[in-house]
């Protein structure tokens, strides 16, 4: 399996490189592209969508009750809300880690990801041995991403197999009294709200 | 005609150890990564094909297994463009067009792409029939193959679970990706224990749900 971009074979990369440059050609003189479009797509995923998104949303989660009911209860409502909708989010369901319940999100099929909170998925969320091992061993998933859970925690793992995309609400890390919503955002990582990370611990700030 | 996809990995053994990548690290890792990226929604714009084809385009890609991600993407949408003859392959080889008598339904310009983004593509419609199932139903789901793309994964196909949640109705993947419609169908997740889908192997305290329409689904006692 070569899901893995880091070590790129030079060969396929330059290939791809000019097939790409040839597509763009051809489909812009055909006219069914307008190469203008293609920057401002680029520009939104690599500048205004990612996991500040929902690191916003779990942290007012966090410090709201009424607006973590919501979220709980209509999530697409609730995180549009705060401006986030639209394209690969249009449905979507948020889950709440508890003391008890610890919850993990995958495509197994493809690579589904709830892109309006999260932006584009990270290269391991999209590679066959996450997608493959995440649904029967996410214990060792976790333990990849050196995260370990009590024995008695239940796990729930989500597989995104139809136009539902989930959002993990992870716990409040201790310690965190009184930070404001921004503050709390920061604590936030993307691992954390697809379940095969925690949030960082209070006392890493101040 | 047989029809396989390369991409229902869940419980395949052999892949190896998950690796992190840190967090903040760039989402693309070659220049030509946005561009695919960028292409693929543009001409997923057009009105040409649904995603639904789309991704049954990349799934039964022979070399899908050996291909990073974005080179699926790739491979996907010449082989898109291919099927519906908006481009042939002299195009790429010359690098220009030669052949202008292709036509797509819409064009994406530079102005809608923020509208366009946030609006998404919802899939939900209204219903016309009630709901077969309720929560907490025990239903079984398809067991076997069938000879078109799909979402009910292997590893969950013939097995009892637990309806867990009712999403309303929804475009069915499998007519759209056919070219048959929405045909919209009822969706629900359905939860499964572990030890239904693992046997011994599962660990203990594991529930795993996956998104089922509604003829994916018997009723069991």
């Amino acid at each position: 399996m070569s899901h893995d971009h880091g070590d790129g074979d030079h060969s396929e990369l330059g290939e791809l490189d000019l097939r790409v440059r040839a597509l763009q050609t051809v489909l812009t003189q055909k006219g069914y592209i307008d190469p203008a479009a293609l920057d401002v797509l680029i520009d939104t995923y690599q500048t205004k969508i990612g996991p500040r998104n929902g690191a916003r949303v779990v942290a007012k989660a966090w410090l709201d009750a009424t607006f973590r009911q919501w979220l709980l209860r209509d999530a697409s409502a609730a995180i549009a809300s705060l401006g986030y909708a639209g394209r690969q989010g249009e449905h979507m369901i948020a889950v709440e880690n508890t003391e008890s319940r610890h919850n993990m999100v995958v495509c197994t099929l493809c690579s589904c990801y709830p892109w309006p909170v999260l932006g584009l998925p990270p290269t391991w969320y999209k590679s066959a041995p996450y997608r493959a091992r995440a649904v029967k061993d996410p214990r060792g998933v976790l333990t990849d991403f050196g995260v370990t859970l009590p024995e008695s925690t239940e796990i729930r793992v989500w597989d995104s197999t139809a136009e539902v995309r989930y959002l993990v609400i992870p716990r409040r890390p201790g310690g965190t009294d009184g930070l404001t919503e921004g503050e709390l955002a920061s604590l936030v990582t993307r691992d954390s709200m697809i379940g095969t990370g925690l949030p960082r611990p209070g006392s890493a700030r101040t | 005609m047989s029809y396989r996809s390369h991409a229902d990995l869940g419980g395949q053994s052999g892949h190896g150890r998950v690796i992190p990548e840190p967090e903040g690290e760039l989402l693309f890792h070659a220049a030509w990564e946005p561009k695919a990226l960028a292409l693929t929604l543009a001409m997923g714009a057009t009105g040409a094909w649904n995603i639904d084809m789309s991704r049954s385009a990349r799934e039964t890609l022979p070399n899908y297994a050996s291909l990073s991600y974005y080179a699926l993407w790739i491979e996907g949408l010449q082989k898109l463009l291919a099927e519906r003859r908006l481009l042939q392959e002299t195009e790429m080889l010359a690098g220009r067009m030669l052949d202008s008598s292709g036509v797509v339904p819409r064009v994406l310009k530079a102005a809608d792409v923020p509208p366009a983004l946030a609006f998404g593509a919802p899939t939900q419609r209204t219903p016309t029939t009630p709901a077969r199932f309720a929560i907490d139903d025990r239903v079984r789901t398809r067991h076997g193959d069938v000879p078109h793309h799909t979402r009910l994964p292997h590893y969950a196909s013939g097995r009892i679970g637990r309806i867990d949640r009712i999403h309303g109705v929804h475009v069915f993947a499998d007519s759209h990706a056919q070219g048959l419609g929405e045909q919209p169908q009822w969706l629900y997740t359905v939860a499964f224990d572990g030890r239904e889908l693992w046997g011994n192997e599962s660990p203990p305290g594991l529930t795993v749900s996956i998104d089922a329409w509604e003829p994916y689904l018997e009723p069991a006692r």
